[in-house]
This record gives structure tokens, sequence and C-alpha cells, in this order.
């Protein structure tokens, strides 16, 4: 299937084109791998994929601790993973 | 914002879309939620690339048709007196029943062992979602790995999107997995699938008695995933991968059920379990009033015995019981084969004992396997160490540690799932602030 239409978002200020109806987590994963840090330092990354573990958590759009891996993504939006944080 | 249905449904994948379609074509007023923001559940999650199964269509489109309300990211995170608090992009929202259909469904059971935590390991469910939902994986080197058939329609899902699927590594032997492959001869339709599988897989290897033991990071790239050591009959070898998609197996999601109330059980008379599902009886009612379960919340079951369940829960809530009992023979050949299922793709002792002292097990709160030394049960556990204590609330943690052995979950309590305080806030029963739990 081809021709799908493209969303524009931005990722820790980078522009992303994904295809309507993907997920904030794949858009991410064009960028960067490290999605949020964890209590002690360690990168993280997406574990279960459905909404269950959390480790994809970002900030969407201001909003802290949003699941990527559950929020479709939207023309437009911001979104800050911890690799894009200040250390 | 409140709405009022004659019957909800919690969950929107193949038993809670049958479910919806049965008691909406009995004229209830139907409401079917999800946290997701399509239906489909996982098993027929929407691919972003490619078209959905027939069947999963047709689901959807009946089910529409039949006049059901679709809420979709809906997330439930409290019981009230027969309505539930949901969280949604646009705020909080009470949802009032007649009856209560839960069709939670069921996740990966995920183990820890060295290096689980680096980015680039997922579950195989995991990544075959990630990937339909436009993760990028074409040409990145996969290894799938884990335990049951699920490896399989992983692995088909993740070639099919471009990925070099270096091979699936299966935890049980040879001679079960064979075993198992003799018994599809009793069950023709499964068998064609299975082979279908095994076709689009032409090519990938699939090894048997082979269990990934570690896994190792770039020292650079943010540690992400380079290698894995897989064990098996020949002894242990290193794998370079970008990938480990690993799974073993699933289990019920009964998060809600046991926030309802709802009597669970560990297992069958036939084979143990260390996961509760929901106790029903043949109407698929639970032990409380006007709250039916149906599919994986019930004990894995598998797609065929989820869809039959859900006619059959949708139909005697909406009180049409003949309905309901003429379904009851599909229903008991269907948990048939689930039986099949867990017996031939049993747990090797080995996976158990895969993590390190150093470990996390918890990957909230980074707590290590060494510890929770000493501790008999979650609660103490949890207050001690913060393990269970963080976003998740224990469903990754909490389960791999009832699976290898240390203790049993905590049972639940609200918010079912982290909520913003504006929710909190408008919730109709002040959820307890002491640390007092239901359940265990």
């Amino acid at each position: 299937m081809t021709g799908h239409r493209m969303n524009v978002i931005h990722v820790d200020g980078q522009r992303v084109e994904v295809p309507a109806g993907a997920s904030v987590a794949a858009a991410i994963a064009q960028v960067t791998i490290l999605f949020r840090r964890s209590v002690t330092g360690e990168a993280r990354a997406p574990l279960c994929g459905m909404g269950v573990c959390f480790e994809c958590r970002v900030t969407i759009d201001g909003v802290a601790h949003v699941r990527s891996c559950m929020t479709p993504v939207l023309h437009g939006m911001q979104v800050q993973t911890d690799a894009g944080a200040a250390p | 914002m409140t709405a009022r249905f004659d019957v909800l449904v919690v969950g929107a994948g193949p038993a809670g879309l049958a479910a919806a379609q049965a008691a909406a074509s009995h004229g209830a007023r139907v409401g079917l939620l999800d946290a997701q923001p399509r239906p489909g559940g996982q098993v027929w999650r929407h691919d972003v690339r490619k078209q959905a199964p027939r069947a999963a269509v047709a689901a959807m489109q009946q089910t529409a048709a039949a006049g059901v309300e679709f809420l979709a990211q809906h997330q439930v995170v409290a019981a009230e007196p027969h309505g539930l608090l949901v969280e949604t992009p646009q705020g909080a929202r009470h949802v009032h029943y007649g009856a209560l259909i839960l069709a939670s469904g069921a996740r990966e059971l995920l183990l820890p062992f060295p290096g689980w935590t680096l980015p680039g390991i997922t579950g195989a469910g995991g990544l075959q979602a990630l990937v339909k939902q436009g993760w990028p994986i074409a040409g990145k080197r996969v290894a799938v790995a884990g335990t049951g058939p699920l490896l399989l329609a992983a692995a088909a899902t993740l070639r099919a999107h471009g990925a070099q699927v270096l091979g699936i590594f299966e935890q049980a032997p040879a001679a079960a997995v064979n075993a198992f492959a003799r018994q599809l001869l009793h069950w023709p339709a499964r068998a064609v699938q299975a082979i279908s599988l095994r076709a689009r897989l032409a090519g990938v290897p699939y090894r048997f008695g082979s269990i990934v033991r570690s896994a190792h990071g770039s020292e650079h790239d943010n540690h992400k995933l380079c290698a894995i050591e897989i064990e098996d009959t020949r002894g242990r070898h290193r794998l370079e991968c970008d990938h480990l998609a690993v799974g073993y197996g699933l289990l019920p999601n009964v998060e809600l059920a046991q926030l309802l109330g709802c009597a669970l059980a560990y297992g069958t008379p036939e084979y143990a379990s260390a996961h509760p599902h929901v106790i029903v009886d043949g109407l698929l009612r639970t032990s409380v009033a006007d709250v039916y379960a149906a599919g994986e919340a019930c004990g894995i079951g598998g797609l065929a015995a989820a869809r039959v369940e859900g006619l059959i829960a949708g139909h005697a809530a909406a009180g049409a019981t003949d309905a309901a009992i003429a379904l009851q023979p599909r229903r008991a050949k269907e948990r048939r084969f689930a039986a099949l299922l867990a017996k031939h793709f049993a747990l090797d002792s080995r996976v158990h004992d895969l993590a390190a002292p150093q470990t996390m097990i918890c990957r909230c709160e980074d707590v290590s396997l060494s510890a929770l030394d000493g501790f008999i049960d979650a609660r103490a556990a949890k207050l001690a160490t913060r393990c269970g204590m963080g976003a998740c609330q224990g469903r990754i943690c909490g389960s791999a540690l009832a699976e290898i052995g240390r203790f049993t979950r905590s049972g639940a309590r609200p918010p079912l799932f982290p909520i913003r305080l504006s929710t909190l806030a408008q919730a109709e029963v002040a959820p307890p602030l002491s640390d007092e739990y239901r359940g265990h």
C-alpha cells in the first residue's frame, strides 16, 4: 500500500514525516532510540508496544509522561524525548 | 461528561467486537471502549501500510452497522457503582452501564534476563504492534525469541515490513513443537494457518530448545542493542542484531476485574499458571452481578475462543440466554485448543533463572533482583524497595516475579493507570489513600 497521506511532526526539534495513523513512537524511532532515561539514568525505549510498560513515555505538546506507542501522530505535534533534554 | 449504556464493553479486540455486536443485535444500547485509538485489539491491530485481515474488517463493519458506539482512547482508571471513570485526551468521563462485559484481553509475558532493558529489545507481539504503527524496521536485523505460535505471526509481520529476520528462537524443545504440529491435524483451519505462516517465513531458521541468555549494548549510541547470546542444544553462541523481539507467551489482563471484585483463579486442573484469570460460568458471568468477561481475560484461549466468548457474553448481557447457550459447544471446542497450546509451549525452567543478581527487575524504579532477596510478598517488597510502584504499576515486574516464582502480584487498586490530577478530582469514589490493597 502506497500513496498514504503524510504527517509532519517535530521530535526534539527535528522534522519527521510519517504516514497518517502512525504512532508517535514510530516517528521518534526515526530520530532517536533513547525515548527516556530511567531513574538511574539508563537509556530506555519501547518494550511492550501496547501501552502497558510505559517505557515509551515522552512529552507531547507540553504534556509529560504520554505513552508514545498509544498516541497517533497529528500534524504539527511537538515531541520531546529525554535524548533531546539536557543531561 | 457522562454517558450511559445498557451494555458497556471494555476492550475492542475480537472478543469485545463480537460482544458489542451480539448485545446490540437484541436492541441494547451498546458502548465499546478501548484505550487505543482504533478498534481491533492486539491481534487485529490496524496496520498503517497493510490491509487488515478479512475477518477483522467484517467484525468492525458489523459492530458499526449494529449501532455500537465506539469510544476511542478511553482509558479506564477507576470503578464506580455501575460505572467507570475513564480518562480521554479531552479529559475525564463517567460511563455508566446496566451490564458490563470485560474483554480486556492479554499482554505479553516479558521475563528479565541480563541486558533486557537495552533499547532495541521489545516483546515479540510488542515489536509487531510497533511495526504495524509505522516503526521503521526495513533492512533491520531482527531476532525473534520466546515461545508459542505468536512468534511465527510476529516474524511474518516483521518480514512483510522488510525486516531481515535472522531466526525464530523457540524455547520449547523440538519434540514438544512436533507433537503440537501433529495435533494440528485435528484442527484443519489452524493447520492451514500454520502452513501459510511457515510459507511466509521460508528461509527463516526456526530453532527449538533455544533461549536468549543475555543481550549486549553498543558502547556508544545510547547502549543500543548490538548482540545477543543464545543457548541451544549445541551450546552458546553470539548473534549480532539490531532488534530482539522476545515474548514468553500471554497472560490475562485482569486488573479491572480485580478492582471490581470479580473472583479470580490461577490456571486450570490441566495446567498450572502463575497468572490469574477471571472465573466465569457458562454464560460468562463473573462472580459480580451484571459483570461478564470474555476472551483472554478468562484465561489465554486465542482468537477463535475470544470471538465465540464475545458472542456468548454479548447475548447473555442483553438477556438473550438461549442464543448464548446455543454457542456453548463451540466455546468448549475452542477452549480445548487453548489447553493444547498451554501444554506444548510450557516454559522451560531455564527461562525462570536467566536474571542475574544485578539485573533490573522493576524497570520503572530500577530495582535489581538482588534488592528483592529476602522478601516473600509483593507488598513488603514494594514498600521497602519501590518495586512495582512506578508507572506500569507492576504489570511488567509483578507478572515476571510471579512467573519466576518469587511472589504473586499484589491486588489492583485505583487508579488503574497513572492519571492527571484533574481526572482524579472527578472520581465519585475517592481512591484509598492508605496503603491497603484489595485481593492478596
